[in-house]
């Protein structure tokens, strides 16, 4: 049995945050949960997925975030428990259902997690997710560690069957992949069928409705204030003159902080879980009871700005700050050292600090940049466009996931990505703005997500572009996912649909339609080179599946390379393809027997033919 | 209670969050209060990954720079780079099997000299233990039980307020039963060739 199935409360275990919260999401007797994968939140949806497999709990990996959330919002309207889950810039693809659902609303519980990712540990941006509370008008909740965020999204799916609407439960990437105790509680049981009644003057959303769901929405707002006023997720600490407020992983920072300076006594120390529609009447108590606040909060000044209108209300004149230069960054994440730093700093306390060693005498240390995997086929089919683009122009605008890597030296294949999908639009617009030639790249999970409609309008539009599919029959990047191209089978998985990839482009009238087998380079190029040449849209799917899932599914027997004696150290294969498995030994090429898995690309570029099988 | 900060650094694929897992099981067993934390992701694509585990009644779950009080480095020259997470009282234990960056191969940087590296972290912090967890994990079975070792090493080292007996059920606990013999060799052989230094 899943683990995080485990009916056994008291039960203390080691939860990953995501896990926590997935867990959260059973004991809330969620039945209907969707996604599209988005580190950090990936091991959310994937503990739920194979939850999915031995219970009556309904779980989908959806095309994309929108996708999901509409689902979603169907679902909980029938009157089921429904959590839907997400990266922060997922919610941008979602915003649309997102806004008008906040006027329609739902009959069950709904849940949507926002995974932000402060410092870009693995994202494109570090937007501030609060602001879709603000935008849409729906609360957020945030917890601060492990055991709370899973005791959250309970308390988030009663809120939102108390107001009739989704709750946004938003963590950080620190929320997500810790670890801590977490004890396990009941499990409520699913409702897994519910019964949609019509009720189209508030599931209608037409224009004269909607004038009545904004008043709706708007007195909503009023009451998750009162939930807010009284929320356990709204506690101060301390009865001090010194005001700290924080939300989220700066609480623990916050709090440390102040063990560490020894202000116990002197501190308020209010910790905001509910953090929309904020605590109004509550903050303008506390701060009648502080001489200097000091706002800690990653990311945007959101709470910092209502706390200093809500002062200005009070008629409160006391400094309070947040952002800003010797104080708080709206930059990156936050750590301990820092915010024990810039409270003393604040309320001018002495710091005892525990200094870094000095290393400015330590010799540079060579970069570790994130790879490729040894035998990935995205390297083969960069090696093979460049090869076949040799003597043109080309600009590659490219997209999110794995292959993204390929931007850096050497293939340096990747000139402009912005975000999901953006590869096939954007090449339209370089097509025409320019008279360069456009080879763009996209991953088959990608192209699902959001590269169709871009290639509809390069055909209705007829733009001049490649568009390259990198196919590898996985979601690669957050941990090999299914998408509506995967075969079920192969994961032992019956009952979904597939969709030919080929026959989709086709049926999009893309006239001109090639497939490559990237590890046979000389057949791959040339059949590359016709296709750029072709004046108008051509798609080429490149065909293998990633290296790394194909291991793991034992469908890749690896069969190691070796460079012989024949080596002349040309080093084309270091310097061309850069897989991980070569490295150096007396300064000579050698390829690590271990990691090789006998994609045998190197072995075909070889002027020599010096790289043969190993034999065993 | 007492607050030991501990960073793991590793490179992808040498089980740096299996290491943490056992160790926060051990935690529970116990009963110290422990939060870890974890970067992972592009944990499979090579590069560098790092556990913050905080033991003890801290609620931060992320550790500043020059705040570690011990240092477990699976690579030399991840240890070297995760230096300035140390101060002069950290305890730092390192691998010494060297496994170069790719980007060595293709000439953007020189790995530095092992001896200059020891030398340096030595002089910087309380106390160095080195070993070469690699050639341990091979005596012990497999390559891929360095991480074991080097949990073996960390015991013996006397950085944390566990037993041998509470780390041997972690590991039993947390690590797979076809290789729980083998790990537990790894184990007693790290902490053997840390016991002594």
């Amino acid at each position: 049995m899943h683990k995080l199935l485990r009916d056994k409360p008291g039960e203390q275990i080691m939860l990953l945050g995501n896990e926590a919260i997935a867990r959260g999401a059973i004991e809330a007797g969620v039945a209907f949960a969707t996604t599209y994968p988005g580190t950090p939140s990936s091991e959310i949806s994937l503990n739920l997925f194979q939850m999915s497999q031995e219970s009556d709990l309904y779980f989908e990996y959806s095309t994309n975030e929108k996708v999901a959330l509409e689902v979603a919002a169907a679902a909980a309207n029938a009157g089921i428990r429904t959590f839907c889950m997400m990266k922060h810039v997922g919610l941008n693809v979602a915003a649309d259902p997102l806004m008008t659902l906040a006027y329609v609303g739902v009959t069950a519980g709904m849940v949507i997690l926002t995974a932000d990712d402060p410092a870009m540990f693995s994202s494109q941006n570090e937007q501030d997710n609060r602001y879709y509370g603000k935008l849409s008008g729906l609360p957020v909740l945030e917890p601060s560690s492990i055991p709370e965020a899973k005791e959250m999204v309970k308390a988030a799916f009663d809120l939102s069957e108390t107001l009739k609407e989704p709750v946004i439960l938003r963590t950080t990437t620190r929320i997500n992949h810790s670890n801590a105790f977490v004890t396990l509680d009941d499990i409520r049981p699913r409702v897994t069928k519910g019964r949609f009644e019509r009720d189209p003057f508030r599931c209608v959303a037409v224009p004269a409705v909607s004038r009545q769901l904004h008043v709706k929405l708007l007195e909503n707002i009023a009451k998750a204030k009162t939930v807010s006023e009284d929320s356990p997720y709204n506690f101060v600490e301390g009865q001090g003159k010194l005001g700290i407020i924080t939300n989220g992983v700066s609480y623990g920072y916050a709090a440390d902080a102040i063990t560490d300076l020894g202000i116990e006594n002197d501190t308020r120390l209010m910790r905001i879980g509910m953090s929309h529609p904020m605590p109004e009447q509550m903050i303008k108590e506390y701060l009648s009871g502080c001489e200097k606040v000091l706002v800690i909060e990653e990311g945007e000044p959101v709470m910092e700005e209502s706390v200093k209108a809500f002062a200005q209300e009070a008629g409160i004149t006391i400094p309070i700050n947040g952002k800003g230069e010797s104080l708080f960054s709206r930059l990156y994440e936050y750590d301990p050292a820092m915010v024990r730093k810039t409270v003393a700093g604040y309320f001018e306390l002495p710091l005892d600090t525990k200094t870094p060693v000095d290393v400015s005498n330590v010799p540079e240390i060579p970069q570790r940049p994130p790879n490729l995997c040894s035998g990935c086929s995205h390297r083969a089919t960069f090696y093979e466009v460049q090869a076949a683009a040799k003597d043109m122009d080309i600009i590659c605008p490219t997209d999110i996931g794995c292959y993204t890597l390929g931007f850096l030296p050497p293939l340096s294949t990747g000139d402009f990505v912005i975000c999901m999908g953006s590869s096939v639009s954007s090449a339209c617009g370089f097509g025409q703005a320019t008279d360069q030639k456009v080879v763009s790249f996209i991953g088959d999970s990608t192209f699902f997500h959001s590269g169709i409609t871009g290639l509809v309008n390069a055909v209705f539009n007829n733009h001049n572009f490649t568009l390259v599919i990198l196919e590898n029959d996985t979601t690669a990047m957050t941990g090999h996912q299914p998408h509506p191209g995967v075969d079920m089978e192969r994961m032992g998985l019956s009952g979904y649909g597939r969709i030919n990839i080929e026959n989709l482009v086709r049926s999009l009238g893309v006239e001109h339609v090639s497939i490559v087998k990237p590890f046979k380079v000389k057949k791959s190029i040339e059949i590359i080179k016709e296709a750029l040449e072709y004046n108008g849209v051509s798609v080429i799917i490149s065909q293998e599946p990633c290296a790394l899932y194909a291991k793991g599914l034992k469908m890749l027997k690896p069969r190691a390379f070796k460079v012989s004696d024949k080596c002349v150290d040309h080093r084309d294969c270091i310097n061309a393809i850069a897989c991980p498995s070569f490295y150096l030994e007396d300064n000579r090429v050698k390829i690590d027997a271990d990691t090789c898995v006998g994609c045998a690309v190197c072995a075909q570029i070889c002027p020599e033919n010096a790289i043969t099988p190993l034999k065993k | 209670m007492e607050t030991t900060r501990l960073i793991i650094v590793a490179v992808g694929g040498q089980g740096n969050l299996l290491a943490s897992k056992v160790l926060g099981e051990a935690a529970l067993i116990s009963d110290v209060p422990v939060r870890m934390s974890e970067i992972h992701g592009m944990a499979q694509r090579g590069g560098v990954v790092e556990s913050a585990i905080v033991f003890g009644d801290a609620k931060s779950s992320i550790i500043s720079d020059g705040e570690a009080d011990i240092l477990v480095g699976f690579e030399p020259s991840e240890t070297l780079r995760a230096l300035k997470r140390c101060n002069k009282n950290t305890l730092v234990i390192t691998n010494l099997a060297k496994l170069p960056p790719f980007t060595v191969s293709i000439g953007r940087g020189e790995y530095p000299d092992l001896d200059h590296m020891k030398e340096l972290i030595s002089d910087k912090t309380s106390k160095l233990i080195c070993l070469d967890a690699m050639a341990l994990a091979r005596e012990a079975g497999s390559p891929m039980s360095v991480n074991i070792v080097l949990l073996g090493a960390l015991l013996a080292s006397g950085g944390l307020a566990f037993t041998k007996e509470s780390m041997v059920e972690a590991i039993r606990r947390r690590t797979k039963p076809a290789f729980l013999d083998m790990n537990l060799k790894a184990f007693e052989l790290g902490y053997e060739a840390a016991a002594g230094t």
